[in-house]
Parts: C-alpha cells; structure tokens; sequence
C-alpha cells in the first residue's frame, strides 16, 4: 500500500508540508531586529532565539545545531540569518550550512549594516523577495514515506498512557510501516523502560547509544544530588494506578508505536535513514519539539491530559487528548479527541481517524496551534549562561 | 471530575494479563474483557477504581505482570483473576 500526499520538494529533494520564509537571530541581540522584520512581511516567522552567546562550546554548538537545523527543515522555503557581529555563533557558519540545502538564505549582520533601522530596511527587502519567490513553489503529490513526523506529550494525566499515546502510537506504526520516519524524544521519560526500548533496536550500536544517553543524563543528575529512579513512581502517580517506574515509562513512550528502533540521535541531529528514532531531548516540550523539528520533523503528534497552547514556529502541531473533559474546556487548543474512554471508538479506530487528520494537516489544514499562531521556540542547554 | 466509561475496560496487548479500568469498578462486579476476539468474563475481588489494574488471568508470584505487552514488573505473591493488581503485589523489575 502506498498513500500520496500534498508537499513542498526542495532543491535536495526533502519533502516539506509548509512553505514558511525564515528570520533566523543568531543571538538574543539580534532577535528583537528579528522579530521587527517578520513582522513587517506577510508570510514571513521568526524565532525567538534566548542564546547564542556567553555560553560554553557544547551549549554553543546546540544552539547552532538548532539554528541550522531550523533552516534546514523542509518546511521552510528561504532564509534571512540576523546576526549581531560579535556573538560565539558563527554567523557564516548557520548561513552555509543552511545553504547546503538548495534554498536561498541572505545574512544581515546588525553591526555592519549599521545599527537596528538599516538593518530592518535590508532585511525587509530581503524577505519581501523572498516570500515572494516562495508562493511560486507550488504543492506536489509525493509519496508518505517522504515524511519525517514527530512524538510528543506534555501537561498529561492518567488518561494520557492510557488513550492518547496508545491512539498516536497507533497512528506512527502505520506511517513507519509505509516508509516513513518518526522522531520521539524526552529523555527524562524513557528512564525505567530503557531495556524494553533497547530490545527493539535495530543494532547492537543503537541499543548500546540508548543506554549510554539514558546514563549520561543520569549520571548529571547524580551529580546534583537528583534520583529519577528513587523518586519515581510519584504518589500522586501510584494513586493513579501506575505501579512502577517501567509501566509509567512505557506509558510514555507508547505514543511513538512499537516498531524496531533505527538510530538515537543527538539534540537538533538529522535522521540517516526511515523508520522510528530516538533524540535526546529534555522533557519540557518546547525544548523537545524544537530540537526534533531541527532534526527535520515536518509535524508534530502532541499528546495531552491536561491541555496545553503549544506550538511551532515552521511546524503544524496536532494536540491529541483522550481526557473529554479537557477537550470540552480547551477546545481552541486541541485539534483531536479520542473518544476511547466514552466507549465511542477503540484505540485502534482512532488511530485510523488521527492518522486521516494528519494527511488532512499534511496536505494544508491549519491546526489550531497555526490558527492562533502558537510559535513557542525553545533551546535545550546544559550549562550555566556565562 | 469523574470519569464515565460504558466500555469499562481496555486490554491493550495480546500478550497482557493485567486489564486497566476505564471507569470506577467494584468488588463483586462483573466485566467482559476481550483478549484475541475471545471475551472472558471476570468477576473482580476488590473495588478497582480508574486508571488501575486487575489480573485478567492467574499471575503466579514471582511471574512477569505484563501491560502495553511489555513487562512492567514481577508478582511479588499469587495475583488471581479480577484481583487489583498494583504497588501491593507488584515489584519493579529495575530500580
């Protein structure tokens, strides 16, 4: 079987489901320019970068990874890169690297430009070229194995492990098992259920990067006096009915199916090939969705209990609840109820359903978190700004 | 909030013997649960209230509890069917 859908190809023939033209800051200096910039040309976004400078070399090179992979990401058609001058950020380094991939990408660099009001002037003309450029890219049918999705979850609830995450697992088995690939993520929640995910590994290697991620996290937190695994079941999940760490783990990470696992990537890092992989993210959900769509996600599968705003700045996000309580009260939030607990549909008919609502999504339908024009942007670091 | 589920049950894996309630069960209730296309009926032993376990078949002690078709910990004594099944007869495997 094989599903055609509705993309944007790029110059290196990755498939995009938007067609968004790109403000990149370099560094928080730069981003209020930025921002001025965008927000004068229609079809224009930015991100709201917080980093980029006084910080040390590994947290420096998350931030460019994030940077580049944002404007690497098929979604986006053409690039501007703000820079400020003197920031640890190689400003070439992000535009090149951007370039690599075909589209157009210009840099405008605040401190040669000649302050705020040259600099939006530049960049403005830049962009108004570039969004014009960019509608002349029309949607081709390509195949759905061309698509790079991506798992998350966040504000859950007992509901979640047992309706939501099962329902868009359901939904990335059947996009993996028709060539496709997906990015799961949260280190953090993976913690207790590491051996069962390394069991599905495609490689020794894979398995052995798994756990060797899962230590060094561990090991950090150690170090700061922090045991996940002491502390986890909370009471408050016990009281719930999850018994141990490796039920609520796995309840987690059932939101990215059950297929074999093809690699473990680092923050912001691109998949090498097709099927279901692991990144290293934290689990607060800006910072994870950001670095999976750096990684080249096209869209987000968003589980919730609790209901949540979160969006993407370049990606469409699908909020998923089986809580029918929180779907009646954040309705202008959450794109899809599974109706499971009800007794409406079983887990597996609304997997179909949801994964008729991504093809919907992936062929142009805004999801609430575009509507309302939910762009939260968020780094992952490590260390101490300096 | 509470909440309400006329299908009271869900099994999520061929391979489980443990059943997650939908809905607030009691002692002394019946629930059908399908496993395979087979359905079993089960009388549970204790109140189970939502989002909790019972066995859905004998679990031994010391034999693997198994949900999502995954192990997610070991019977720390015998479990009967429609027992509750949790922190009191279930031991984590890894910590």
């Amino acid at each position: 079987m094989s599903i055609r859908v509705q993309g944007y190809v790029r110059p290196n023939g990755k498939v995009g489901v938007r067609n968004h033209v790109l403000v990149i800051p370099t560094v928080v200096c730069s981003a209020e320019t930025a921002m001025r910039i965008a927000d004068s040309v229609e079809g224009a976004v930015t991100i709201y970068n917080q980093h980029g400078c006084c910080q040390l070399p590994y947290d420096v090179e998350l931030v460019e990874r994030a940077l580049i992979g944002y404007g690497k990401n098929p979604n986006v058609a053409a690039v501007l890169v703000v820079g400020l001058g003197c920031e640890s950020v190689n400003i070439h380094r992000v535009a090149d690297r951007i370039a690599s991939t075909g589209k157009p990408v210009e840099t405008v660099i605040i401190q040669e430009a000649g302050g705020t009001l040259k600099t939006i002037e530049r960049g403005v003309s830049i962009v108004k070229e570039f969004v014009q450029e960019a509608a002349k890219i029309k949607r081709e049918e390509v195949d759905i194995s061309e698509i790079i999705a991506s798992a998350e979850c966040g504000g859950s609830d007992a509901t979640s492990g047992l309706v939501a995450n099962p329902v868009v697992g359901y939904a990335i088995d059947k996009l993996i098992d028709l060539g496709g690939t997906v990015i799961f993520s949260e280190t953090t929640e993976v913690i207790g259920a590491e051996h069962l995910l390394a069991r599905r590994a495609a490689s020794k290697e894979v398995a052995d990067k798994l756990l060797a991620v899962i230590r060094r996290l561990e090991d950090f937190l150690k170090s700061q006096g922090m045991d996940i695994r002491g502390s986890q079941p909370t009471p408050g999940n016990i009281a719930g009915g999850i018994t141990t760490l490796e039920e609520k783990s796995l309840g987690a990470i059932i939101k990215a199916g059950t297929r074999v696992l093809q690699g473990v990537l680092e923050y912001g890092e691109e998949p090498t090939g097709k099927g279901l992989y692991f990144m290293d993210t934290p689990g607060q959900d800006i910072e994870s969705i950001t670095g999976m769509v750096a990684g080249g996600a096209v869209l987000v599968l968003f589980t919730t209990g609790r209901g949540t705003p979160t969006g993407c700045p370049i990606a469409p996000v699908i909020k998923v609840t089986g809580n029918p309580y929180t779907y009646e009260k954040m309705k202008d939030n959450i794109d899809f109820y599974a109706a499971v607990i009800e007794g409406k549909e079983t887990v597996k008919e609304a997997g179909e359903r949801l994964f008729n609502e991504m093809i919907e999504v992936i062929n142009g339908k805004p999801t609430k978190s575009e509507a309302l024009k939910h762009r939260e942007f968020g780094i992952y670091k490590t260390l101490p700004t300096i | 909030m509470k909440l309400e589920s006329p299908k009271k049950v869900l099994v999520f894996h061929r391979n489980d013997n443990v059943a997650v309630a939908l809905t607030d069960l009691k002692r002394g209730q019946e629930v059908e649960v399908e496993v395979n296309g087979e359905k079993l009926k089960i009388t549970l032993l204790n109140d189970i209230p939502f989002g909790h376990k019972f066995a859905i078949r004998d679990i031994p002690e010391g034999r693997e509890v198994i949900k999502y078709g995954e192990v997610i910990g070991i019977s720390s004594k015998f479990i009967k069917t429609g027992e509750h099944v949790h922190v009191h007869n279930v031991k984590s495997v890894k910590v």
